[in-house]
């Protein structure tokens, strides 16, 4: 247990690492000039190469590298090239709108695909089985920007239960803040658990197929109180895998679902400092969900070990 | 078993509570749009936001286009007919040389930090554009030799030539005027003596302005105004269609405006702009150097039928560099009509035929979707185009702008009377014309009539030497509820004066 713990661990700081280098050199590349964008259409060379050295990009590209992560080391993301802004701030500003709505769509995809998958795997054979394994192959086909638009269309536009956009802080006034959250999270939640479904029915049938279930089914048990019993702990086990490689998706998705409903969280922050070349704040926003992302594959490797005792033995 | 279990599960249970407090612990500190309270409140919806409230430092039209006559005022600002009217100068003289202006400013303005506006802060705002301005058009100050307070009311500006366009100038952001005392903070905090004062910012979402109850003209209608800012067209429209906005500032889709004009809960507003959209050429290019082969592509174009398909017919067309709103406008369009044997022949004439231009086109919705027009236009006529898009603004800028590494772009050139600033050697359009320069020195520095004269004269020499093609110009589309009063037809200034509206 303990060398796993030490093992993760080295593993997640080597890909931290890794991911760094990767992050500055991506951008470090990308075509067009930080200075000559803040400085607009007319800007002459002497004001952009004055602006370049302000920003420190003439210096060599190791140097800014170790500053850059220095910095973040200590907690410090630099000052944004085109806002003049602190960018620490704004990233957390940012990051718990962003939190609020994976974790949101992470609930709704789950409270989909337990029950959903559970069913589609028991009854696979059966025609409600089969019905729901159709529904949630349109599910998967389905992009949460498009499920947005449509739910926009239904619930906003047509219906006007909910808003289209907008976003309220829930300190501020919780009533408005869950009806704003409700139909991003719900596009996100909703297509995010159709995928989730599919797992979660593969994962329930392997179970299904199992010696001990058979056993307990033999001893009289039916099959779903035999399953709830026996089965579902280690049906959680690639379930919870999954989960965890599907933040990185969510997250993706929720950079275009914050467009679509108009969310002030890290996903338009990332895009508008990519279109203003705003490099240092893209560098940072980058790395902050990766290491979100590894992070939380870290955990759900601790996880396992916490499902399943098998993992547990020290090799 | 349970041992092993608890433990994780209660790490990812503080975990998570830690996340929740976190947010809502966060969420206290950013402050939201506040209560309208007793006075009405309007929001508007607009496409770009921006980057920094600091105009002197940063570029960009959003900062202008929310503060400028909003919260600063100028010493002259310009109306909706393209006029030079009074703002914090009650009236101005200028001397028989052309060269000193006079200005008798307003007694009873004050600054949003409690300063009254005074002589000496119109000099302070105009020399401290010369010494703390970074973006480029802090240039069109470098003809001021000095500015002086000849008393609180009195300001005196001496020009070192005789210049229209400096006064000119003066109605855009370089004219704003500053308080002494309250430039340290631009970027989050500005002061200025507009009718409305900085509200908050919610980056990423909106800015909130707030009527100034000491304004010293006419107080505005509006208690709060909201500048709500949106990346996705959809999203603009749903959100007047929902109610979180009452106008959308500027239309973004143009194919989309049905589901307005079909509702009589809205009104749609279409006037003019500044925004010329230009088929640019590289003239240093061997093969656009010869004046047949720029000739041939404006005949081969059909400029309506581009219109139409483009930009759904909303637009005008104008055939040179000039819209009707500024004073030497003339309608241009029939110096080049379509005509596609006299392109052909022009491009066989020039040996041009079958040659490849390479059309490198930002990613902005008009240039995207004018471009394949264009291509297929142009190939009827015998050139081959290579359509090559760039990512806008930073590639563009980079590789079209900078480098000057294309044929053929198209993009809308916004800030105002930019024929100049447009069509010279040095900037991307490579437009060496000895004859131009005449005339624009001659409109600069001669009276009104000899400025209206030589600048019709630089309009028409542009278009007779095809120095670009004129596909149309921007018009100012804009969705509002019905009984909202007020709202500008044209856009020509780089401000978007809410002071006007009422319902």
């Amino acid at each position: 247990m303990i060398l796993r713990l030490v093992e993760r661990t080295v593993v997640l700081l080597v890909s931290l690492a890794v991911s760094s280098v990767l992050v500055f050199a991506f951008l470090a590349v990308l075509p067009g000039d930080p200075a000559r964008v803040a400085l607009g259409v007319n800007a002459s060379e002497d004001a952009v190469a004055e602006l370049r050295r302000q920003f420190g990009l003439d210096r060599p590209l190791t140097t800014q590298y170790v500053d850059w992560l220095g910095g973040l080391l200590q907690g410090d993301f630099g000052i944004s090239y085109i806002s003049k802004a602190e960018i620490g701030p704004q990233i957390a500003d940012r990051f718990q709108v962003t939190a609020w709505l994976v974790v949101t769509a992470m609930v709704i995809a789950l409270l989909v695909a337990a029950p959903a998958g559970t069913v589609m795997a028991a009854r696979h054979r059966k025609l409600s089985g089969l019905a729901l394994s159709a529904l949630s192959q349109v599910g998967v086909a389905v992009p949460a920007f498009l499920a947005g638009i449509l739910l926009i269309m239904v619930f906003a536009v047509k219906l006007g239960w909910l808003p289209a956009n907008g976003w309220t802080p829930p300190a501020e006034d919780p009533v408005m803040f869950m009806k704003q959250l409700a139909l991003p999270a719900l596009s996100l939640g909703l297509v995010q658990g159709a995928v989730l479904t599919r797992y979660v029915r593969s994962a329930v049938l392997d179970v299904l197929r199992e010696d001990y279930l058979r056993t307990a089914r033999a001893k009289g048990l039916r099959p779903f109180p035999a399953l709830w019993r026996h089965g579902l702990r280690n049906a959680a086990v690639p379930v919870v895998t999954v989960l965890g490689l599907q933040l990185a998706t969510l997250l993706i998705g929720a950079v275009v679902v914050e467009r679509v409903f108009v969310i002030p969280g890290l996903g338009s922050l990332l895009l508008d400092g990519v279109s203003s070349r705003d490099l240092l704040m893209v560098q940072d926003v980058v790395m902050v969900l990766v290491v979100a992302v590894l992070v939380v594959n870290f955990l759900v490797d601790l996880l396992y070990v916490a499902l399943d005792p098998r993992l547990r033995v020290s090799r | 078993m349970k041992s092993y279990l608890s433990p994780v599960v209660a790490l990812l249970g503080s975990a998570a509570l830690l996340a929740v407090t976190a947010c809502s612990a966060g969420a206290g500190s950013s402050s939201g749009s506040g209560s309208p309270g007793a006075t009405q409140s309007l929001a508007i919806g607009l496409v770009a936001e921006p980057a920094s409230l600091d105009f002197t430092t940063t570029d960009g039209a959003a900062i202008p286009q929310a503060l400028l006559g909003n919260v600063y005022n100028g010493l002259v600002k310009q109306d909706e007919s393209g006029k030079i009217v009074p703002d914090l100068a009650k009236s101005w003289t200028l001397s028989p040389d052309r060269k000193t202006y006079t200005f008798t400013l307003v007694d009873n303005a004050k600054f949003s930090n409690g300063q009254a506006f005074t002589a000496d802060d119109a000099v302070f705002s105009i020399d401290r554009v010369k010494t703390s301005w970074t973006t480029s058009l802090k240039a069109a100050m470098d003809v001021v030799q000095s500015a002086k307070a000849v008393s609180p009311t009195q300001l005196q500006v001496t020009l070192a030539k005789p210049s229209n366009d400096w006064l000119f100038r003066m109605t855009t952001r370089i004219g704003a005027m500053f308080s002494k005392t309250g430039v340290d903070k631009l970027a989050t905090e500005p002061v200025g003596t507009g009718p409305y004062t900085f509200g908050s910012w919610k980056r990423g979402d909106s800015i909130v302005l707030q009527r100034n109850d000491d304004y010293w003209g006419t107080k505005p209608h509006f208690g709060q105004v909201t500048l709500k800012y949106f990346k996705d067209p959809t999203a603009l429209n749903n959100a007047l269609l929902t109610g979180t906005i009452n106008v959308i500032g500027t239309v973004q889709a143009p194919e989309a405006l049905s589901q307005f004009t079909s509702n009589d809960k809205y009104q749609v507003i279409e006037g003019t702009t500044n925004g010329e959209v230009l088929l640019s050429f590289n003239n240093s290019r061997p093969v656009l150097k010869d004046i047949r082969v720029r000739q041939a592509i404006r005949a081969a174009i059909d400029h309506k039928a581009l219109l139409d398909t483009c930009w759904a017919g909303r637009g005008k067309l104008i055939g040179s560099m000039v819209p009707p709103t500024d004073p030497w406008y003339e309608d241009l369009t029939s110096a080049a009509p379509y005509d596609l044997p006299k392109a052909k022949s022009l491009l066989q004439a020039a040996g041009a035929t079958g040659k490849t231009l390479r059309l490198r086109l930002p990613t902005l919705p008009y240039a995207t979707s004018c471009g394949q027009v264009v291509k297929s236009q142009l190939e009827q006529a015998g050139l081959k185009v290579q359509i090559d898009q760039l990512e806008f603004p930073a590639a563009w800028l980079t590789a079209v702008l900078k480098n000057a590494d294309y044929d053929m772009s198209i993009i809308a050139h916004v800030e105002p009377r930019d024929l100049g600033a447009v069509f010279n050697a040095k900037y991307y359009t490579r437009y060496d014309d000895p004859t131009l320069q005449q005339a624009l020195a001659a409109a600069d520095a001669g009276d009104e009539a000899t400025q209206v004269a030589e600048m019709k004269k630089a309009a028409k020499r542009l278009s007779d030497q095809a120095a670009a093609d004129w596909l149309f110009l921007l018009p100012n589309l804009m969705v509002a509820d019905k009984d909202l009063k007020g709202l500008p037809q044209n856009a020509i200034t780089e401000s978007l004066d809410l002071s006007t509206l009422s319902r």
